[in-house]
């Protein structure tokens, strides 16, 4: 054809298909998880948005802390061991809020542990053991009746004393298990106390702490100059120099921990309730300032100074906003939300099915391939970026009904504008398209512009609105460029289409085959008539 | 063929004509006085700002067994201070108190799960700090500013400053009424209002942007000829996309409301609601004032140029000249050099059609 486009239907058709493949082999990938992820609002659960306030009035709150209460808050929430937990941020600095969601009914426990602040001490420890439980047993090997066993054992394991209760319950403490070394139970200082380390490597017995994290004035990861790896160095307030100068002095005396010896010569850094680590005293410490030598990468160095020097947070939590919802107003939610998309979405079928006839059909299609896309897309993106669906987001999908099903009749008015121009059919799904597509690319990106700065700029449910406002007007693009104007121009070509009827919603007869300048005609004709009456 | 199809085809013909831009005047006025309820209401009255922006608690009990009178009874004694008891949609108790802390308002939830018979875990509830909604407001003007900052510059660069320029007229106006309408009808304002407010934003700029681009598209070297004034031109787009922009609005309104009904019956207030009521009133509000205040605002401020002022005089002393020299029978002769010049001026193409149908035309008659 001599037309200046010349459009390739199966090839752009093919192209879709592609992508529409490819993300579905993804999506339902065998042996991945294909659901999509649901927010708090559609699954019931407890949402808390904490603002961060610095201790000290006026202090800037700097990135690093905020990185590193999010990681304690996640700590703390991951040890409620439910599933699809969530701690987030948004904003920095003085407007940063923490978003915590958990699933599920613990909105109670939720808000008490989120608000206490991370504690931080360094004990003495008093002896180290393997990190399976072990229950006494009698002379045949079976367990003693009324014996503690692993389950009876409630993390931390605290004591006014080294009494003999505390060693049967730290003997029964199983540190494999991932709930009692994941942390999030801040522990008494005062207190002995039973414990794990973060890994679930061994077991500790405590003495009471002897510094507190207040008391660490700087922490900083290092590699020492002809040193051969990456230390932690310390420096202490006068307080802490003091207690570190005694209790160096005295354990540094003592023999070496993991020989079966107690009290040994290592001190434990506890962070909300779990050893970060168990470094030994070589020497007296008399100078407040200390350096922790390990095989540490640089990576475990620097987290370890974090979590020195934040530990006991410089930030107070508040919560602004705490919403809980129940499962089955979720449910209902969910379904509501769902049945008013069905329903939408079928009304505009029916409609451009009434007013467009053919090109209804292929509208109609269109929003069905749409719509598949947006399925699979999400379902990439819940199990890639963790992406939620939430009720704003399912009322995204379903306004974005409107503005995809808008793209369509741009172009489809845009092909009757050309026929009625004088163009035949098969030219007018060319040329209509060519200035259909500029409109259509102009007005999309206002919306995307819209969607962008609005999941930039907001928290929370105005987020993830934004994110599917924004998911859905790139797929209607891609919708109208790979799959309409395809199948559109393959019908133009059709025998069907090509005879003209009223069905096709085309028809040259019906539409009028006149060009802008008649259509002028006649208005200039109408108002010289009622310029000369 | 429906009637809105031959509808089209007569308005894009200009058989039918509606002058949006000539009659600028009733149209602005018309505004004006929505314009003025809606700012008086504000101010008067003002919005019915949820507990989100001023802070409290609140408490939707579903199915609750209890009395509105013992509801409030429980949440005042528990809470110690005043509490706003409403039944909605199929049965639900929603009790709204001033800002609880959290222990509290877990309190308050379990004693009212007991009032009412229903178990404390069915209890959705809410707890708001008083200082977070102003971060949210602040928020969601920031948007406002940033987006509005970027579409000018958009608009500038793909179109022109008075493009631009007259977009954000009708945005305002759009934003403006629906905000008017809230204060008016004294609807709750929650985030989900803000969410729906803000999509606005976008629907209503890109319901211009369509006609905006006819408009562009149909005013490309219009001062190379002398037959049509910009009005004209830009009236004429406002036309040609008119069964567009109808047939945008209902396929956008008609799951918006579908949202309100399945919303309205199922849930009864919720996320879903509120953002539906939001969306449908600036829908209409978007659609309306990209034909009637839009279009007459550019068209008003391109005709104030140098340029259009020069083509508006040439076009009427050539419709003078016309009329003077032709009879009623020498129309034709007029049309057909109109219809040159203005293919030449909009350049719609090469084609001989014009003067074939306009025949063809003639034997039907």
């Amino acid at each position: 054809m001599a037309t200046p486009v010349r459009t390739r239907p199966w090839r752009l058709l093919s192209a879709l298909l592609v992508v529409l493949v490819g993300f579905s082999v993804w999506a339902f990938f065998p042996g991945t998880d294909s659901s999509i992820r649901l927010g708090l609002d559609l699954q019931g659960g407890t949402q808390v948005i904490l603002v961060p306030k610095p201790v000290v009035e006026g202090a800037v709150i700097t990135d690093d802390q905020l990185a590193q209460t999010v990681e304690i808050l996640r700590q703390r929430v991951d040890g409620l061991g439910v599933a699809e937990s969530e701690v987030t941020t948004a904003g920095s600095g003085a407007d940063a809020a923490i978003v915590v969601s958990v699933p599920g009914l613990n909105q109670d426990r939720v808000v008490e542990l989120v608000q206490q602040t991370a504690l931080l001490d360094f004990r003495p420890v008093w002896s180290v053991f393997g990190p399976t439980s072990t229950t006494p047993t009698d002379a045949d090997g079976a367990p003693i009746e009324g014996a503690v066993s692993a389950t009876d054992v409630e993390v931390p394991v605290q004591a006014t004393e080294n009494s003999v209760e505390f060693q049967t319950e730290v003997a029964a403490l199983d540190c494999l298990n991932p709930t009692n070394y994941s942390g999030g139970t801040p522990d008494n200082p005062e207190q002995w106390l039973g414990t794990c380390d973060q890994n679930g490597f061994s077991k500790y017995s405590l003495q009471p702490a002897f510094i507190k994290g207040t008391n660490v004035t700087d922490a900083q990861a290092q590699l020492p100059q002809g040193g051969v790896g990456w230390i932690v160095s310390l420096e202490f307030d006068t307080e802490g120099a003091g207690a570190l100068a005694t209790a160096s002095t005295d354990l540094s005396a003592l023999p070496e921990c993991g020989t079966g010896a107690s009290p040994c010569n290592a001190f434990a850094i506890v962070l909300d309730g779990v050893v970060v680590s168990a470094p030994r005293f070589n020497e007296p410490i008399l100078g407040g300032q200390a350096s922790i030598e390990g095989d540490f990468t640089a990576q475990e160095a620097r987290d370890l100074a974090n979590v020195l020097k934040y530990g006991a947070l410089p930030v107070t939590l508040e919560p602004v906003d705490v919403t809980t919802i129940s499962p089955t107003v979720g449910q209902d939610q969910l379904s509501a939300g769902l049945i008013a998309g069905g329903v939408g979405l079928l009304l505009v079928m029916v409609y451009l099915l009434f007013y467009y006839r053919v090109l209804g059909v292929v509208a109609g299609l269109s929003l069905v391939v749409a719509g598949g896309l947006l399925y699979v897309v999400f379902i990439v993106l819940s199990k890639t970026i963790g992406l939620t669906l939430t009720l704003a987001g399912i009322a995204g999908a379903i306004v974005a009904i409107g503005i995809t099903a808008d793209s369509f009749i741009v172009y489809f008015e845009r092909i009757r504008d050309e026929i009625r121009d004088g163009r035949s059919l098969r030219q007018a799904c060319d040329t209509g398209w060519i200035r259909a597509r500029r409109t259509l690319l102009a007005a999309d990106f206002v919306s995307i512009l819209a969607a962008a700065v609005l999941y930039l700029l907001s928290v929370g449910s105005v987020r993830g609105f934004a994110f599917v406002l924004g998911l859905t007007t790139v797929i209607d693009v891609l919708v109208a460029f790979w799959f309409t104007h395809p199948l559109v121009v393959l019908l133009g070509r059709s025998n069907f289409m090509q005879r003209g009827s009223r069905w096709t919603g085309l028809d040259p007869e019906r539409l009028g085959g006149v060009s802008l300048a008649d259509a002028m005609a006649g208005q200039s004709r109408r108002k010289r008539r009622e310029g000369s009456a | 063929m429906s009637k809105l199809g031959s509808l089209g085809q007569r308005m894009y013909r200009g058989e039918i004509s509606f002058d949006f831009v000539g009659r600028r005047k009733t149209w602005y006025t018309i505004s004006a006085i929505i314009l003025l309820v809606s700012i008086g209401t504000l101010v008067f009255r003002g919005l019915n700002l949820g507990i989100e922006f001023k802070g409290g608690a609140d408490f939707s009990l579903p199915n609750a067994t209890c009395t509105v009178e013992s509801a409030r009874g429980v949440a005042e004694t528990e809470s110690g201070g005043q509490a706003i008891v409403t039944v909605t949609g199929s049965g639900t108790v929603r009790v709204q108190t001033e800002t609880l802390t959290p222990n509290e308002s877990s309190i308050l939830a379990g004693a009212l799960a007991d009032a009412c018979g229903i178990a404390k875990d069915d209890i959705k509830y809410q707890v708001v700090g008083p200082t977070w909604g102003a971060e949210i407001s602040k928020k969601a003007l920031q948007g406002l500013g940033v987006f509005i900052l970027l579409v000018t510059l958009f608009l500038t660069i793909y179109f022109e400053w008075r493009m631009a320029v007259a977009a954000l007229v009708a945005l305002a106006h759009d934003l403006l009424i629906t905000i008017g309408i809230y204060a008016l009808i004294g609807l709750e304002v929650t985030p989900a209002t803000v969410i729906g407010v803000l999509t606005i934003l976008g629907y209503s700029l890109y319901d211009t942007v369509v006609v905006f681009d006819k408009v562009k598209e149909n005013t490309r070297g219009i001062t190379g000829q002398s037959i049509l004034t910009y009005d004209d031109a830009a009236n004429l787009a406002v036309n040609q996309t008119l069964v567009r922009s109808i047939n945008t609005s209902v396929v956008a309104l008609l799951p918006v409301l579908s949202i309100i009904v399945v919303g309205a019956l199922i849930l009864g207030a919720g996320t879903l609601l509120d953002l539906a009521v939001a969306l449908a009133i600036g829908m209409a509000a978007g659609t309306y004032s990209s034909i009637f205040v839009a279009t007459p605002v550019l068209a008003q401020l391109k005709s104030a140029t140098p340029e259009m002022k020069a083509l508006a005089t040439r076009v009427r002393a050539r419709r003078t000249q016309i009329a003077k020299k032709t009879g009623a029978d020498s129309v034709d002769g007029g049309d057909v050099v109109f219809s040159d010049s203005l293919s030449r001026s909009v350049e719609a193409g090469e084609r001989s059609q014009p003067k074939r149908v306009s025949r063809s035309k003639r034997k039907r008659k």
